[in-house]
């Protein structure tokens, strides 16, 4: 893996130090452009996607807006400041290079998909190896478009909507992250590459898992990704982001932004397993992942609900919220974060309480390995107008070794005398008696560690769609190697 | 099957066992008397290959071979088992799957096709029966919010189902009322075989009315102090254990 980095990493760095040969705004064909950041960058990308003037100027002023913003120090986590005038801003949508066999991918990549239990030919596309015309996501996706389309849902790439659902897009865009929220969000505004977009009208029920993965050859996303799911009256969608498998990435810099808006009575369900590079034992490398991740919960009875396992990236700096602006709607959180090595994770969620009888469920299960610092950062705030309130939040911790680190920082802001909140916490070690009792029974020390891992985080799991629990659970196993003896 | 030779160990520079020897062959019952803190659990642990002791001398061999360098994990896959005196809980893990993990842990190392679920759940409800376990048992956790008695139960099931050589029981009697002292009784006299070893590790005489030694020996300050029939657990019952102090 390490290695498969190093390689394209030196290729994308050839192809930046080129010249550039053909001038700024005029060239649509180029798929990269140079490094740095400006107006004219902003306009170039615009150009090349072919936007209206609206979104043009709307990631302009996000532009302006980041110019005035600074890089936010106060999560717990520790990197090299970031030269934005080092990254290219536009490299999609480029094409993987792409292979002949799976001979040619990195041994060992393909040993880790091995013990994922991945199949052969998703093997194939997940290393970017060229996938023959018998087998099927294709058709497979084909298939699953049509029955979504019966239905009216609209499942398509952010650029795709753009052209094709203008007034949607301008109606939700930025109405949950507005474009100056962070940092991160107004970087961005300004130059997000591609992403997803969702539509479920009225009454409908989506009746599959949407996953990002059935697009995966449609569109490379890239590093500024950006999803908008949006869920009418009475609807619900269970939607799955990203995929248990370590995915080639020449980018080091990622900053998505995601908004989900749920209508009256609708309901949002959204899964992530975020498993990228997390740079090799020594911390050399690695994804830098800064996500901001929000929905609203805009009218009465709607519910949103985060699952997220996050195993991968050097650095984690992610907290999926809800805004429970309806009546009685309600919010969820239910996170696996896991480091091990020199990775950093600051992540956890935020649950502003706005209208009456809403209520929140918080359950964050951290776990940190070797030299690793693993932080759950989550606020509650009860407004003023929320009557009768409740949350429940519960953050438990677990060590294996004595050289991470487990941090947690809950805000509680509670404005309104009427609100129920409860807190549990708990930090633990992996204990020896537990390995003992393992071993005892002839369970090797690295199943025990990841049998006990696995049942520490049980409760999250159950949360997530059932193909995916199964890979995760597999993950773990894969993400604690070599942690213990 | 199990051969001692005057084995000493210490925890923390505190010598705990001063040379104990003890011969264990197959078909053979030993129960190990004594009281807290005479050394029983130690050598218990000894036994399974915990590692927090360290051997000052001696030697410890099962089936012929000195198992000194040899793992835990390794230790039970060749046929020691240990029912702990506090079973400890696992939270989030399912007593099921934990158990045909354990036992196809041991059919892999046998080089035997591992068990299916549909035979597995045959197996384990059968075996239920023997320790007076329902079926609600399966779903739950392992040892997680198990009363005393119910985790005892839950280490004789282990054993009944992972079919050790050796079976060393750290005082599974202990807080037991008489009801599911005649259980694990029970359970320990279906385990019993010709070709099987138990040693029985109890503070109290109760346990060996049902499940009967053929050896019984008296721990005390880290050494075997006197050794005898069954007959010498009545005898102990009755002058409890200040005549034998030297």
């Amino acid at each position: 893996m390490k290695n498969t980095l190093k390689k394209e990493n030196s290729i994308i760095d050839e192809a930046i130090s080129q010249d550039y040969k053909y001038g700024f705004v005029t060239d649509i064909e180029q798929e990269t452009i140079p490094p740095g950041l400006s107006e004219d960058v902003i306009r170039v990308i615009s150009a090349k996607k072919g936007e209206p003037d609206w979104l043009r100027d709307w990631r302009l002023k996000s532009y302006k807006n980041w110019g005035k913003m600074k890089n936010p120090s106060w999560a717990h986590i520790t990197y090299p400041s970031i030269d934005y005038q080092s990254i290219s801003y536009y490299s999609a949508p480029k094409e993987k290079k792409e292979l002949k066999s799976l001979d040619e991918v990195d041994p060992e990549l393909l040993e880790t998909y091995n013990k994922l239990g991945i199949p052969l030919q998703e093997q194939k596309m997940l290393a970017g190896v060229a996938v023959d015309a018998v087998f099927d996501s294709v058709s497979v996706a084909t298939t699953f478009k049509e029955d979504l389309k019966k239905h009216g849902i609209i499942f398509c790439s952010f650029s795709e909507a753009v052209h094709n659902h203008p007034n949607l897009v301008k109606k939700y865009l930025g109405s949950v992250v507005p474009m100056t929220d962070n940092f991160f969000a107004a970087l961005n505004s300004a130059v997000f590459s591609d992403g997803s977009f969702v539509y479920i009208p009225k009454g409908v029920r989506c009746p599959m898992e949407l996953s990002t993965y059935f697009r995966i050859n449609a569109a490379n996303t890239g590093q500024f990704e950006r999803t908008l799911i949006v869920a009418d009256e009475g609807s619900y969608v269970s939607y799955l982001e990203g995929c248990t498998a370590p995915m080639r990435d020449e980018n080091q810099l990622h900053a998505a932004v995601v908004e989900l808006i749920a209508h009256k009575d609708a309901e949002i369900k959204y899964s992530t397993v975020q498993n990228w590079y997390p740079g090799d034992k020594d911390g050399k490398g690695g994804i830098y992942n800064f996500v901001t991740k929000r929905g609203t919960c805009l009218e009465d009875n709607s519910k949103i609900s985060w699952t997220q396992v996050e195993t991968g990236s050097a650095i984690t700096w992610k907290y999926p919220s809800v805004i429970l602006k309806g009546d009685n709607s309600k919010g969820e959180f239910y996170s696996v974060a896991l480091t091990n090595n020199h990775q950093q994770a600051d992540t956890g969620t935020k649950m502003i309480h706005l209208g009456s009888n809403t209520s929140s469920t918080i359950i964050s299960k951290g776990i940190s390995a070797g030299k690793s610092q693993n932080t759950y950062r989550g606020q509650v705030k009860i407004m003023k107008n929320a009557e009768n309130a409740r949350n429940y939040s519960q953050c438990d911790s677990i060590l294996i070794g004595s050289e991470c680190g487990a941090h947690t920082f809950p805000y509680i802001d509670v404005r309104n005398p009427t609100a129920k909140m409860e807190h549990e916490a708990s930090t633990s070690n992996i204990g020896e008696e537990q390995l003992f009792y393992c071993n005892q029974r002839g369970l090797s020390t690295e199943n025990a560690v990841s049998l006990i891992v696995n049942g520490f985080c049980k409760e999250v799991f159950k949360e997530l769609p059932m193909e995916f629990a199964v890979e995760a659970q597999k993950l773990m196993e894969v993400s604690l190697e070599g942690s213990v003896g | 099957m199990l051969e001692i030779k005057n084995l000493c160990a210490a925890v923390e520079n505190k010598e705990i066992l001063k040379g104990i020897n003890l011969n264990v062959k197959q078909g053979e019952v030993h129960a190990i008397m004594g009281r807290n803190g005479s050394g029983k659990s130690t050598l218990a642990n000894l036994i399974a290959g915990k590692n927090n002791y360290s051997v000052t001398s001696g030697e410890v061999y099962y089936k012929e071979k000195n198992i000194a360098a040899i793992s835990p994990e390794d230790r039970a896959l060749n046929g020691i088992f240990l029912s702990f005196q506090y079973p400890v809980v696992i939270p989030g893990v399912n007593t099921t799957y934990f158990l045909k993990e354990a036992l196809n842990a041991k059919r892999r190392n046998r080089e035997e096709e591992e068990i299916n679920a549909a035979d597995f759940m045959r197996l384990i409800k059968e075996k239920l029966k023997e320790v007076d376990l329902d079926e609600t048992y399966l779903k739950r956790s392992v040892n997680d919010g198990f009363s005393g008695g119910e985790k005892k139960r839950n280490e004789i099931l282990q054993m009944l189902i992972l079919e050790p050589e050796l079976a060393v029981l750290d005082e599974t009697d202990s807080g037991l009322d008489i009801d599911a002292l005649k259980t694990i009784a029970h359970g320990i006299n279906q385990y019993r075989r010709e070709d099987r070893a138990i040693i029985l590790i109890t503070h109290y005489q109760r346990l060996l009315k049902y499940a009967v030694p053929d050896y019984v020996h008296v721990l005390m300050n880290g050494q075997i102090v006197k050794s005898g029939g069954k007959e010498l657990a009545l005898e102990l019952e009755e002058k409890g254990y200040s005549w034998l102090e030297k």
